[in-house]
């Protein structure tokens, strides 16, 4: 085994070591800086809106896990049907937001939150009034760019973005 | 009269089990290894610990719904899987992509062999000895391509951003302007991570000349990918057989001679280069227009068969799909590319040492979840 130029290598080894003491660091202390997340994420829930809702059951046959269960009743004084249970299996979707697109009524959003982990299996099959919008169920702008417009910019690490922590 | 006795012991080789659930073996590969003291003499892989039927699940998916299962395979580059499986789809139902689509693609690609790259030698130094600090400066850039896509598609692993037809989503505003950024920043720290790594005496020492793959044994094993191009075969798909655009830009295949550990380090960093530049080129030159053809979300194809294949980060990535005219395929193959690179593992190791072994083998750069769909 030749050995030329031995302690070269690692002189060029340190020397970069070195110039990384004063690059600003990439990491952020997370539970107290938070970075923004990307406008089209798709955060670990699905929102619904029950009013855009017709119950056409399009999301249910473009999952293709066969977590989404919608059950629906004619109703005679309008001429629409009626949504009587939406059903999510949340413990089942892989997050590939192919109900959302596949909606024709803009009736389904992905989720813009995250930790939102659970203790038991069965909190995690939503149902009804428990998918719907609300503060701690932002929606995400996947597929909607109207929202997407709406939400902050997300932080790169491309950009210098780690602030002095307080 | 003892001595005598001690010299003529009988020995046995002695067999010792590496895996599935070992830091080294990049997922759950399980290796049985015959040794001869510390020299390695056989070994036998075992596969299937991460079988999920992917193959089988696919036949009762539409088209479109096989997408975020092709993310599933190669789990370190999604994308490419993607591409190459909305290609033999297109070339089955006859869809044509729009010229937008078409560099969208090609930019996502490229971008995710990079991140693929980083990995693989990040990676390969850990299993040199070299711990996590190699590792962590390829992975901070890695980083960087992620927070791309995470931009791009909302999802920082799995994307499921290709579509039958073009792509999912058009590009954000912002998206161009910061891969414009990005790519200096990537050539520079190349530039720096080679001039640390390529002359360390420890590296040089412990990848030259070490797990050699002839040209001979690598053509007829099936090597694709920097593995078979470390080993002087210049194949490249991309200039082979040109699928989607990649005709049009200018970009050279960097191959070496020997096949060692190190060659198929520095093809992989000069890959890189090669990479950097398709995407220099390609920001340039995107067009507006629409970005996907309009093709439903459940699509019947005529019946009939096709195959396509990809130059993945990692080789050649084929799907072969034959389709009764229903929703779902009839059946459905992948090629993996890490699955028959494993091919040679066997010849390149023997005669090595117990801990050449483990670099051998992070040298050729596999992911368990295409090894076992």
């Amino acid at each position: 085994m030749k050995f030329e130029n031995f302690g070269l290598g690692i002189v060029k080894g340190l020397s970069v070591a070195i110039q990384y003491v004063w690059r600003h660091a990439l990491v952020t202390q997370y539970p107290e800086q938070r970075l923004n997340i990307s406008r089209r994420s798709r955060g670990n829930e699905l929102v619904w809106s029950r009013e855009r809702c017709t119950g056409c059951a399009t999301c249910a046959k473009a999952c293709p896990q066969g977590v989404i269960e919608i059950v629906t009743a004619t109703d005679m004084t309008e001429n629409k049907y009626k949504v009587e249970t939406y059903r999510v299996d949340t413990g089942y979707c892989i997050q590939c937001g192919l109900c959302v697109e596949a909606c024709p009524y803009d009736a389904l959003f992905m989720g813009y939150s995250y930790e939102r982990a659970k203790y038991r299996r069965a909190e995690l099959v939503q149902t009804n009034d428990e998918l719907l919008e609300s503060p701690q169920r932002p929606v995400s702008g996947y597929f909607h760019p109207d929202i997407a417009k709406k939400l902050p910019k997300q932080t790169l690490l491309i950009e210098k973005i780690v602030e002095k922590r307080k | 009269m003892t001595t005598t006795q001690e010299l003529t012991l009988k020995t046995e080789p002695f067999i010792l089990n590496i895996g599935p659930m070992h830091p080294s073996t990049h997922g759950v590969f399980r290796m049985r290894a015959t040794l001869d003291g510390e020299v390695v003499t056989d070994i036998e892989p075992v596969f299937g610990y991460l079988h999920r039927g992917i193959e089988k699940l696919a036949e009762e998916r539409t088209y479109t719904g096989i997408i975020p299962f092709t993310d599933r395979l190669d789990y370190l580059s999604p994308m490419s899987n993607n591409l190459g499986y909305c290609l033999a789809v297109e070339k089955l139902a006859g869809v044509k992509v729009p010229e937008r689509g078409e560099y969208i693609r090609i930019i996502t690609a490229e971008l995710q062999r990079l991140a693929n790259h980083c990995v693989a030698i990040g990676a390969m130094f850990n299993d040199a000895g070299a711990y996590f600090t190699p590792f962590l400066y390829m992975f901070r850039n890695r980083e960087k391509i992620y927070d791309l896509f995470d931009m791009l598609c909302g999802q920082r692993v799995t994307y499921n951003y290709m579509r039958i037809g073009g792509v999912s989503q058009d590009l954000p505003e912002e998206f161009l302007p910061a891969v414009a950024k990005f790519l200096p920043q990537l050539k520079k720290f190349l530039d720096e991570y080679e001039f640390f790594v390529k002359q360390n005496e420890v590296f040089v020492a412990r990848s030259k000349g070490v797990g050699i793959l002839s040209k001979e044994l690598a053509i007829n094993c099936g090597i694709s990918g920097p593995v078979a191009r470390a080993s002087g075969i210049k194949h490249d798909l991309r200039r082979d057989d040109p699928y989607s655009i990649y005709d049009r830009f200018e970009f050279d295949i960097p191959t070496a001679e020997n096949g060692d550990c190190f060659d198929r380090f520095y093809v992989r960093v000069q890959e890189m280069r090669q990479s950097v530049r398709i995407l220099e080129q390609a920001i340039k030159q995107v067009p507006d227009g629409p970005f996907r053809a309009n093709v439903p979300q459940v699509i019947h194809p005529p019946a009939g068969e096709s195959y396509a294949h990809i130059e993945s980060p990692k080789g050649e990535l084929g799907y072969y799909i034959v389709s009764d005219g229903s929703i779902a395929p009839y059946r459905f193959h992948i090629r993996p590319t890490s699955l028959i690179n494993l091919g040679a593992l066997r010849n390149m190791v023997r005669g090595w040492k117990v801990a050449d072994l483990i670099f051998i083998f992070g040298s050729i750069d596999i992911t368990m979840g295409e090894v076992d769909r």
